[in-house]
């Protein structure tokens, strides 16, 4: 039984989301189906990443059929580690969407689709297969499409093609970069790629493929040049689709580009590069996009893409250390961007719009909520203790070693901006004189929610509150297993080793 | 499109239909064939049948909305898929198969089930699809 656990988190998604098909009417018995289930799931992640901490990378050969033919699921550590954190995130978005996102879209199978979307992304992290990791990719597409248009608005529509056009052309040219790695090698299976890769004569296409891999992830990432669908999508779907959008869909494409570059493309000093040149005009775009936003999502958004970059660079700089600090930075940035889009519908439930000229007076009104959301905040800056400040420190460390001054001057940069971006946000939205703005119609406030919606509304935000403090305050743990993730993905011997014992 | 020669025809087309699409579905695991054309021939039957008689004959002949096939058949996919792992702690998917042969439809494994359940999801997926159109039309 014990092997099996590898596949355990994402069958479970699955069968929730075809319990949740069965009761597709009954949404009030779908909100508990899905609360329970993800507590369930988050339980499952665990043990699998327990499993895989006390007895390292575990592999399952699905259909028996053995690798390289067959379609491996390896869970090392940085694979559970993301499950775990998915489920964690999923966990707190399954909870807030029940309270915060409205019947007539819950009714059209929102819960269904949201463990589906969860599947795609538990998918893409287990998968040892670039073909299958590229259906993941697709079951993350098609459902996030479904999640960005479920209501049916204006803004939304409009937010959704662009989203679908860029995030299409993304998985065209993944697929072209697959099949020119398939012409080259005749396998699809990453270990086994990563073992025939080096000893290939053709390098020049080798570099194309490598290239492809990175613009196609690239989109999906939203690195620098090509990150213009992120901005104009992510703040028009309900709050809770952007908060697991926000937290997790770039981040896959982080997590597809941390694995392709350290285990099948290596020793390239081109590419290592252009990742840091990537990294660092990410950050620097990132930082001064949000800088001018007056919609509190869009400031969000733009600080998703220039936090990609301290990921990016961390990459682009290849070192244990860098790699390792890249990690965290990953790991602290799941939970906080998913909880600052949580904050921002807490925000328009409460005032009913997310405008920054016409909010004000929060703390005054709700001042124990504005402290609470105030700990998130300084987080994200990286005010030392708490969960930003580790990872930042390691990457300078790194920088340093390397002799990447701009690196280290782009994350100082991007850093100071977020401090500023995040400052005017709280001065405008919490300190400043509230705007007396009109009542809408047919609106949910927050004041007029029962009890019971307002305490699903509030714990999620709470919950991972206190889990980046734990990032933060227990920075040690979190630093032995990115230390850990780093050691593996820089030996990566033992990854194909596990996928392949007999070669 | 309420002819008597269509309706009269669609009648007969339907149960033949309805099995050659059966026949698909069984002879699928070593020749062309399988769940997914096994099932759009039998949502053709059920589309042929609503042309001729009306949207209501159809789904009064069904019993039940065609979009609870998606479930069911993923659940039935789901599970055949499941077995190896709960039974025989084998990999998700492992193929199971009974030793003997059964008469007309051959041998049995896990991989007729997952079959059946795509068989099934087709239908639901192509008759929602189609049914509501329709009727939006």
């Amino acid at each position: 039984m014990m092997q099996q656990v590898v596949t355990y988190p994402l069958l479970f998604q699955l069968l929730l989301s075809i319990i949740l098909m069965f009761v597709w009417r009954r949404i009030d018995l779908q909100r508990i189906i899905s609360i329970c289930g993800s507590l369930v799931g988050v339980a499952l992640s665990g043990w699998l990443f327990f499993h895989v901490w006390t007895n390292g990378t575990q592999t399952v050969q699905a259909a028996s059929w053995d690798a390289p033919f067959g379609i491996t699921f390896v869970a090392d550590t940085l694979a559970a580690t993301l499950v775990l954190l998915t489920s964690i995130s999923g966990l707190a978005v399954s909870s807030y969407s029940s309270a915060s996102v409205i019947p007539a879209r819950l009714r059209f199978g929102y819960f269904p689709i949201f463990h589906f979307l969860l599947l795609g992304l538990i998918g893409a992290f287990l998968t040892g297969d670039i073909f299958n990791l590229y259906v993941w990719f697709e079951i993350i597409i098609i459902s996030s499409f479904v999640l960005i248009t479920l209501g049916g608005e204006k803004p939304q529509i409009e937010g959704a093609v662009k989203y679908f056009t860029l995030n299409i052309l993304a998985s065209i040219i993944f697929l072209t970069a697959i099949a020119v790695m398939y012409g080259l090698t005749g396998s699809l299976n990453m270990a086994d790629l990563a073992v025939i890769v080096p000893k290939l004569e053709n390098r020049g296409l080798v570099e194309v493929a490598a290239i492809l891999f990175l613009i196609g992830f690239g989109i999906k990432s939203a690195v620098f040049p090509l990150y213009f669908w992120l901005p104009a999508s992510y703040h028009t779907p309900p709050s809770a689709v952007s908060a697991i959008f926000g937290g997790l869909l770039t981040k896959v494409g982080v997590y597809a580009l941390i694995r392709i570059f350290t285990l099948i493309f290596l020793d390239d000093i081109l590419l290592d590069d252009i990742l840091l040149i990537i990294a660092v005009l990410t950050l620097f775009s990132g930082a001064i996009g949000a800088l001018v936003q007056k919609n509190v999502r869009k400031v969000f958004s733009y600080l998703i893409i220039c936090h990609i970059g301290f990921m990016i660079a961390g990459l682009g700089m290849f070192t244990e250390a860098a790699i390792a600090g890249a990690i965290f930075y990953l790991i602290h940035d799941i939970i906080v961007k998913t909880n600052l889009f949580m904050i921002s519908g807490v925000i328009y439930r409460i005032k009913g719009t997310i405008n920054i000229k016409s909010l004000g007076g929060l703390y005054e009104k709700y001042p124990k909520l504005s402290l609470l959301i105030a700990i998130p905040f300084f987080s994200l800056i990286g005010i030392p203790p708490l969960s930003g400040f580790w990872p930042k420190i390691s990457l300078i460390l790194a920088g340093l070693d390397t002799n990447n001054y701009i690196v280290i001057g782009g994350i100082i940069f991007a850093s100071l901006l977020t401090l500023i971006v995040i400052a005017r946000v709280w001065s405008e939205v919490f300190w400043k004189n509230p705007v007396k703005l009109p009542k809408r119609e047919h609106f949910l406030y927050f004041e007029d929610m029962t009890n019971l919606r307002k305490v699903q509304f509030i714990a999620p935000v709470v919950f991972l509150t206190l889990v980046s403090l734990y990032i933060g305050f227990g920075a040690e743990h979190i630093q032995q297993i990115s230390s850990r993730i780093a050691g593996e993905l820089l030996n990566h011997g033992e990854y194909i080793k596990a996928v392949m014992p007999k070669s | 499109m309420k002819t008597i020669i269509l309706r009269t025809a669609s009648n007969y087309l339907l149960p033949i239909l309805l099995l050659f699409s059966i026949f698909i579905l069984l002879r699928g695991h070593y020749l062309p064939g399988g769940g997914f054309v096994g099932g759009l021939i039998a949502s053709i039957a059920f589309v042929l049948h609503a042309f001729a008689n009306g949207l209501k004959d159809t789904k009064k002949l069904l019993k039940f909305h065609p979009g609870y096939l998606m479930p069911a058949g993923l659940a039935l996919s789901f599970l055949s898929g499941l077995l190896p792992v709960v039974g025989f702690d084998e990999p998700f998917m492992t193929g199971l198969w009974l030793h003997h042969p059964l008469p007309v439809i051959g041998s049995i494994g896990t991989a007729l089930f997952f079959d059946i359940g795509v068989y099934l999801v087709v239908q639901g997926v192509t008759l929602t699809i189609i049914f509501t159109i329709s009727e939006s039309a």
